[in-house]
């Protein structure tokens, strides 16, 4: 294995050649592999600046197929592990890959918890409404009275907002992609990543073995003559907040984001939702410690502190 | 009359009653006169308002245990003479004067609601003194208007200036540390203090009918200037100094003093401490550090352990370098005892998640014990590439010593083998490689070149998931290789510790903090009893130096095991790993630590008779 040269990063330079995907045809993972690749290479970190932190799952499996660090983690944990990676150096970007049921299921605590953070990281959520790995289970995004051919019987609890919860959980960044709209979900990643602060896409995707709610030609809306999935910045919705001290502005722009989180049927929206430049977690440690401005712990935190005076001060 | 050889406890309510402050000032004025001090604390998982005891030992050799007798008593209230016999299915404990030893004194509050004829003892002395009445006095001398908001915080000063006179000691290291503690707007409150220390001091030796108490302080000065430390801050200053970039934590008794001495240094050192949201997050942040190349570290208790399980299971498949988890066992099934001692957790130390895996568990015993073993703990973690257990309990935790210092310089540091490009020519890197030691060079992200996956499936050299037998087995079997090579490169002294002569009657085996209680026991065993004791303190639980102990044991006498737990979980891991069951147990899973005396206890007792298993209490 070769250092990268930065200037001819391409998608093929993030690729793994003897490695071979186990999603099934059609999966959405494909496109969101895809996207990741080619936003990565737009971005222009060489690959061993970058760490792709997963969980468990079909999406899970992401950092295999991904030439860069990489961690497959437990189920629902790989925003704690990828918080540890990015305290420990800044100088990593760092990505988080799961499913729906990794993030918003049994990982929900961490969703919220690393919302409040603002750590500076991207986490893609790959949301296909089932659990794919253990046959088709509903995951927490399945919505009340759906049935796939899977599942035994309708859901019978609500399913989850991850826009919503995101609001609320303080994100600074909120978009919503489709695997199979590549060259916007490419751009998403890119934005995100290159968000200063914690952000979250939500990106649809069919599963066709498990879901046949969500299928491509449900997003297609086969059915109702027109895509399903709209682009916001097509309606003018713009997300971002201009002025981030004015609290008013904040406060309406999250609840538009709300607002457009539950759109779902005949019309999807895709795009950034909302996004707000506040400050990060770096941002505070370096207040209290200014050295971790420029230098990361992985620099400063060497063996042999001088304890001296600490232990001087229980004498 | 005996010098410098003091019991002295305080009781009183929670949060209120100042307890905290007049032992930790009262222990610290001993330990800057020169004296050795022990002193331990029992609390209630409460927030305010229920029973608290505290007790300051001195000597003038080093002491590491409390003993059963007290003989000075100070009672802020009447609980902490009679308990609460009242108090609904169970009392909640019978008071402690009882253990007011023959000639020694009871000093309490006159205002406090406490019954005088309910003393009932005459071989004792009660002083009573009116401590708000003696603050105001105090300041109404120094010609200022006494205000209760304000000054009556100086009650606490009034048992620690009665305990002064009786004992004999000057008030000045008192007045010194007031001094030390008060911030600079406050310093007109040092003279304050100081009349009341001399006030209180007066009133006692006035109530006080004998001449002299049976115990006096005497300062040694060539002695001062060592610290007075618990636990918990031993553990902090270790991980500075060890380089430990990272701590996380759940807020949990008796665990989070930890973090939160670490939570201050962050100005001042290298490094995050982030209080996670549980302690699965706690865990699997450390882990991430830990792949990304910083020392990383968790502190926790039996609850939050619990939780971390599958976070341990995955460092040690995918070779984490760390991180160190501080385990500060307390009272357990469950919630249990929140704030009370125990040593219920070795064997879950021992196996904390499924599957098979390595990692390292070491028990300090004391204090000083417990930061030199965190310093290795980091060494161990980045040399075999697995978590390491540092397996401490609340009697560590809480309880202050005098020290010389934490015995750091001069540690060993080890951060274990790194890989770089150079090494592997145009080789993809792989981070489980294959060597004869079964240690794999790792590449800490961002290192060029070195880009590599790994998960907690089972995988290849390079990190991919994999499930053919003849892999399973290589990876398996390297894994655990890493514990064998670790058995074999850990040196004696940080795997077990022998104390007292080589040939004895009887061969103490334990663990932990155990080592206290144990070690003071040991002379009083032979100069009071005639009974020749050593003890065998297991420091390294896994992997477990099973060749000494079976010597050791098969050269021993009569073996007597002693743990804070109902099971005997060390004699299990014995009989286990050596085959030899031991028999004669002295187990404690009351809530509370051995005394010095419950040992010699034990001891006498196992030597008297073929007891089996004998459990001890002393409420």
């Amino acid at each position: 294995m070769v250092v990268a040269d930065t200037e001819r990063l391409t998608a093929k330079t993030f690729g793994v050649e003897d490695s071979h995907p186990d999603w099934c045809g059609g999966c959405g993972d494909f496109g969101i592999l895809s996207a990741v690749k080619q936003a990565l290479a737009k971005l222009g970190r060489p690959p061993h600046e970058v760490a792709v932190i997963s969980g468990i799952g079909c999406a899970g499996k992401l950092p295999h197929y991904i030439n860069s660090y990489g961690l497959h983690t437990l189920h629902g944990r790989a925003l704690n592990v990828a918080t540890g990676v990015k305290l420990a150096n800044q100088n990593l970007e760092v990505l988080v890959a799961g499913g729906d049921g990794d993030g918003y299921g049994i990982g929900a605590g961490y969703l919220v918890n690393s919302g409040r953070r603002n750590l500076n990281i991207a986490y893609l959520v790959h949301n296909n409404g089932v659990y794919g790995l253990t046959k088709g289970q509903a995951a927490p995004t399945m919505r009340r009275g759906q049935k796939t051919k899977g599942m035994a019987e309708a859901a019978i609890q609500e399913s989850v907002n991850p826009i919503g919860l995101a609001i609320a959980s303080g994100y600074t960044f909120i978009a919503r992609g489709y695997a199979m709209a590549q060259p916007d979900l490419v751009s998403l990643i890119v934005q995100a990543v290159q968000h200063r602060g914690t952000a979250l896409i939500d990106i649809l995707q069919p599963c066709p073995i498990y879901n046949d709610l969500m299928t491509i030609d449900f997003f297609r809306g086969r059915d109702i003559g027109h895509n399903r999935t709209y682009r916001l910045a097509d309606e003018g919705f713009d997300g971002r907040v201009h002025d981030p001290s004015n609290q008013d502005e904040i406060v309406a722009k999250q609840q538009a984001a709300i607002a457009k989180s539950f759109e779902w049927g005949d019309r999807i929206p895709i795009g950034v939702l909302y996004q707000l430049d506040a400050p990060t977690y770096e941002d505070e440690l370096a207040g209290r410690l200014p050295e971790l401005g420029t230098s990361s712990l992985l620099e400063l935190a060497t063996p042999g502190q001088d304890i001296s005076r600490l232990q001087d001060a229980y004498r | 009359m005996k010098e410098n050889a003091l019991s002295w406890m305080i009781g009183g309510p929670a949060l209120t009653g100042g307890v905290n402050s007049s032992a930790e000032v009262f222990a610290k004025a001993c330990a800057r006169a020169g004296l050795y001090v022990f002193s331990n604390i029992e609390y209630h998982s409460n927030i305010m308002g229920r029973h608290i005891s505290y007790r300051v030992r001195t000597s003038d050799t080093p002491v590491h245990s409390h003993v059963e007798q007290v003989d000075l008593l100070l009672a802020l209230d009447s609980e902490t003479l009679f308990g609460t016999p009242e108090y609904q299915d169970y009392q909640r404990h019978g008071g402690h004067l009882h253990r007011v030893a023959p000639d020694g004194a009871v000093i309490l509050d006159a205002k406090a609601k406490i019954d005088h004829s309910a003393i009932e003892r005459d071989d004792i002395h009660v002083v009573a003194l009116a401590y708000d009445d003696l603050v105001r006095e105090s300041v109404e001398e120094l010609g200022v208007t006494y205000n209760a908001r304000r000054h009556s915080v100086m009650r606490n000063m009034v048992p620690i200036g009665a305990s002064c006179a009786l004992l004999d000691f000057d008030i000045s290291h008192v007045v010194t540390l007031v001094a030390e503690v008060l911030p600079a707007r406050h310093q007109d409150m040092v003279e304050m203090n100081r009349h009341v220390l001399l006030h209180a001091a007066e009133q006692a030796r006035r109530a006080y009918a004998k001449e002299e108490f049976h115990v006096t302080l005497r300062p040694r000065p060539e002695r001062n200037g060592h610290m007075l430390i618990k636990g918990v801050d031993a553990v902090g200053i270790a991980k500075i100094h060890a380089g430990c970039g990272f701590q996380t934590y759940y807020p949990i008794a008796p665990a989070s003093d930890e973090s939160v001495m670490l939570e201050r240094q962050q100005t001042r050192y290298p490094i995050v401490v982030l209080q996670a949201e549980d302690e699965i997050a706690s865990m699997n942040m450390a882990v991430g550090a830990a792949h990304a190349g910083v020392r990383a570290a968790t502190s926790t208790a039996g609850p939050g352990f619990s939780l971390m399980a599958e976070g341990l299971g995955f460092a040690s498949i995918t070779e984490a370098a760390g991180p160190v988890v501080v385990l500060w066992q307390r009272g357990g099934p469950s919630t249990g005892l929140p704030t009370r001692q125990s040593q219920q957790d070795l064997r879950f130390a021992l196996q904390p998640a499924h599957g098979e895996f390595p990692h390292i568990v070491v028990a300090p015993g004391d204090a000083r014990e417990a930061a030199r073993v965190t310093h290795m703990a980091f060494n161990w973690g980045d040399r075999y590439q697995m978590p390491v257990v540092v397996l401490a309990d609340k009697f560590i935790a809480n309880s202050l010593v005098t020290l010389d210092d934490l015995g750091l310089d001069g540690l060993p540091i080890d951060r274990g083998e790194y890989w770089t490009l150079e090494m592997n020519g145009s080789d993809p890197y792989r981070r489980h490689r294959l060597t004869e030691s079964g240690i794999s060079p790792r590449a800490v992200f961002g290192t060029p070149g070195g880009q590599y996956v790994t998960t907690s499936d089972e995988h290849t050299e390079r990190g991919r998931i994999d499930e053919q037998v003849e892999n399973r087995i290589a990876q398996m079997d390297k894994r655990m290789q890493k514990l064998d090579l670790a058995a074999q490169e850990i040196p004696d002294e940080w795997q077990y510790e022998f104390i007292g002569p080589e040939d004895a009657d009887v061969t103490i085996v334990g663990w932990g903090s155990t080592r206290g209680p144990i070690t003071d026991a040991l002379p009083v065993l032979q100069s009071e009893h005639g009974i020749s004791a050593n003890f065998l303190q297991i420091r390294l639980l896994r992997p477990f130096p099973a060749t000494v102990v079976r010597e050791k044991l098969d050269r021993a006498r009569r073996v007597i095991l002693v743990e804070d737990n109902y099971m005997g979980q060390l004699g299990m891991l014995i009989a286990e790993q050596t085959g030899i069951k031991l028999e004669r147990m002295a187990l404690k899973y009351d809530g509370r630590p051995f005394s010095q005396d419950e040992v010699v206890e034990a001891v006498c007792e196992h030597s008297a008779a073929d007891l089996g298993r004998l459990v001890l209490s002393h409420p």
